[in-house]
């Protein structure tokens, strides 16, 4: 490294903070000298003004924008109307693509989810429990490139009958008498080689959250049913289950959201060859690499219409809510 | 069934049998709780194992981690910091030279942590505290956008950045082709946008609960809203403006997607985690690399992680549907 190179970095870095700075001083200035007049309505907008703006420049506007162009062709030149969509459903390679988002949505939330409950439940009240819980929790601050390297290592091959395995996998394949295999390169297989890193990050999250969800079970009902001579399983589906549903409902629902936009693993791992594209990784491709900007803004769109269920799900629950209060 | 056993057990108190039925529990209990520590025991090293091997072949040495399993290490250790001062700081162009995308990471994650926190902290203030028409509609509009996919966003704002915008002849902003130092800038621009709902949507919590009472007096006192802001909300919602630090911490130094489309993919602007998914593209066999290199972009990561891990988990609690 030769500081010389580095230094105009730090540069753009204290100019920008000090940009943001003056920024901030201006708006709490703009806000507190506003004209009284006309009530709140100047100090409403020095609060808000920021905020929105970025939000119409970088998301609102944008989303529309990629809507428009899913129905136009590579470079925007022309309209196709349909052809982006028909192409996505009769293409063999993108129904590949789809179909893994598939298995991923369909995997990863529910072994995610079991794992972290049932680690939840062993761990609760045992000695340890919080270190027991960091260990499980770690891989959540672990970027996913990262993780993609650790688990590429596990799933690590060595072709040479003699060559001694690197990978943790393989060898005890090996161990077990087996033929080692390249775990990332023969479909359909590869994909859930491939979700297993996603289970292995998002259990943690889960844990946590069902973890906290089944300290919150009122100690009384627990004793009660212990009482009754209720044994550790019979609690667990009769009376922990039941309790922690809501929060089972969110935990769910946050991996599949994540798990549809997964991108990260993919690309470090493979690259989405060997049939393990998913759909934001598709979308990459078209948008970015390939130049054809209609096909990637049309599995945008798509993946935005997968979420969309859920969008509206979240906004009716939290208008119900404000109204109740 | 539970309950005909309960009752039982009240009206007829027999000492003499009941004593049995419960060394019979208690052995059983025991089996149970034997169980579940093996299977606890196993889930806690099944998901450490993977890290932890990783760990210890970033020392080993380079002939070693290729030829043997890092398990070995412990029949013939030998240790080494080769792979690091090589991937740190070599010169050659396959060497990684992370020290350069570790000062990168550094300089997009201050201001993307930063930015957006201070943004939507005033949007939640007057989102929680302030009455205006269409209040509740624009907080439900951008709790929603929480959810939206950002890879609906990212074509047109990368467009957006490079040929500006003009309405009608007037130019609003001009075309920028960002070259060098200069791309942060537009790296700082997605990640403030990417994470506003999530961040409004945290301290939009925190903040509207806290008690109305206390705004009525200071309001009666003759503070304004500023006053307000600064001195009582600020300093009462630390612990959530921590939370949504230590998320948006994770997120942006984490992040590969939206590095890869607005940093590009030199030295000169790209993060620690382009380079690694660089390097595990073309040279994914160069293990001594990979590990090393993998382990400096956790490192701090995982410090901020496990000395924050309590406002974190908080954070957690309070929302956990980001886009």
């Amino acid at each position: 490294m030769d500081f010389a190179t580095e230094q105009p970095k730090f540069i753009q870095l204290l100019v920008g903070l000090a940009v943001f700075g003056l920024v901030v001083a201006a708006l709490l200035l703009f806000i507190d000298r506003a004209p009284k007049r006309g009530h709140e309505r100047w100090q409403i907008l020095g609060f808000l003004a920021p905020a929105v703006l970025l939000l119409a420049v970088g998301l609102i506007v944008p989303a529309i924008r990629t809507t428009w162009l899913s129905f136009q062709n590579g470079d925007s030149s022309a309209w196709v109307g349909l052809d982006n969509y028909t192409w996505m459903f009769s293409q063999s390679d993108v129904l590949h693509v789809l179909r893994n988002t598939l298995i991923w949505v369909l995997l990863v939330p529910l072994l995610a989810t079991t794992v972290g409950l049932v680690y939840a439940v062993l761990v609760d009240r045992a000695r340890l429990e919080s270190l027991a819980k960091s260990l499980v929790f770690m891989p959540m601050a672990i970027s996913f490139v990262g993780a993609g390297i650790i688990w590429k290592f596990v799933y690590a091959y060595r072709g040479d009958k003699d060559a001694q395995q690197i990978g943790l996998l393989n060898q005890i394949v090996v161990w077990f008498g087996g033929e080692p295999k390249q775990f990332l390169l023969n479909p359909p297989l590869n994909t859930i080689f491939l979700l297993i890193v996603m289970v292995w990050i998002q259990a943690g999250f889960a844990m946590v959250i069902l973890s906290a969800a089944i300290k919150a079970i009122p100690a009384d009902i627990i004793e009660a049913a212990r009482i009754d001579g209720t044994n550790a399983w019979q609690l667990f589906w009769q009376i922990t289950l039941p309790s922690i549903r809501s929060s089972l409902v969110v935990v769910v629902v946050s991996i599949s959201i994540a798990t549809l936009k997964v991108f990260d693993i993919v690309r470090t791992m493979t690259g989405g060859q060997f049939d393990t594209s998913v759909i934001a990784n598709g979308m990459y491709d078209q948008a970015f690499r390939f130049g054809q900007t209609g096909r990637g803004s049309a599995l945008a769109v798509f993946l935005f219409v997968l979420v969309l269920p859920i969008v509206i799900y979240q906004v009716r629950s939290l208008r119900h809510q404000r109204e109740g209060r | 069934m539970t309950a005909t056993a309960g009752a039982g057990a009240i009206i007829a108190p027999e000492p003499l049998q009941a004593q049995p039925d419960s060394a019979v529990k208690r052995v059983r209990r025991k089996l149970n709780s034997r169980t579940a520590s093996i299977v606890s025991i196993l889930i806690a090293i099944l998901w450490t194992i993977p890290t932890f091997g990783l760990f210890i072949s970033s020392f080993r040495p380079e002939n070693d981690i290729k030829t043997t399993g890092w398990w070995t290490f412990f029949s013939n250790p030998q240790l080494t910091l080769d792979n690091y001062n090589e991937v740190l700081f070599g010169t050659s162009s396959s060497s990684g030279q992370l020290a350069s995308y570790f000062v990168n990471s550094l300089v997009i994650t201050i201001p993307s942590v930063l930015f957006p926190i201070a943004f939507a902290a005033f949007a939640s203030y007057a989102l929680a505290w302030m009455r205006f028409r269409g209040r509740d509609w624009l907080y439900i509009l951008i709790f929603a956008l929480q959810i939206v996919p950002l890879q609906m966003a990212l074509v047109p704002l990368l467009k957006l950045i490079s040929t500006g915008v003009s309405i009608g002849g007037l130019t609003l902003l001009p075309a920028w082709a960002p070259q060098g130092v200069d791309r942060f800038m537009a790296v700082w621009l997605a990640h403030t946008c990417f994470a506003l709902p999530f961040a409004i949507f945290l301290l939009h919590n925190a903040m509207s609960s806290l008690p109305g009472d206390l705004m009525e007096a200071a309001r009666v006192d003759g503070a304004t809203h500023a006053m307000i802001f600064r001195n009582i909300v600020l300093p009462l919602i630390t612990p959530a403006i921590a939370a949504l630090a230590i998320f948006q911490f994770l997120w942006v130094w984490n992040d590969l997607l939206v590095a890869l489309i607005f940093a590009g993919g030199n030295a000169e602007s790209a993060p620690m985690t382009v380079r690694l998914a660089q390097l595990a593209g073309t040279r994914g066999n160069e293990w001594q690399r990979l590990t090393s290199g993998a382990f400096v972009s956790m490192i701090i990561p995982l410090i901020v992680f496990l000395s924050l891990q309590r406002y974190f988990v908080r954070g957690l609690l309070t929302g956990s549907v980001k886009g």
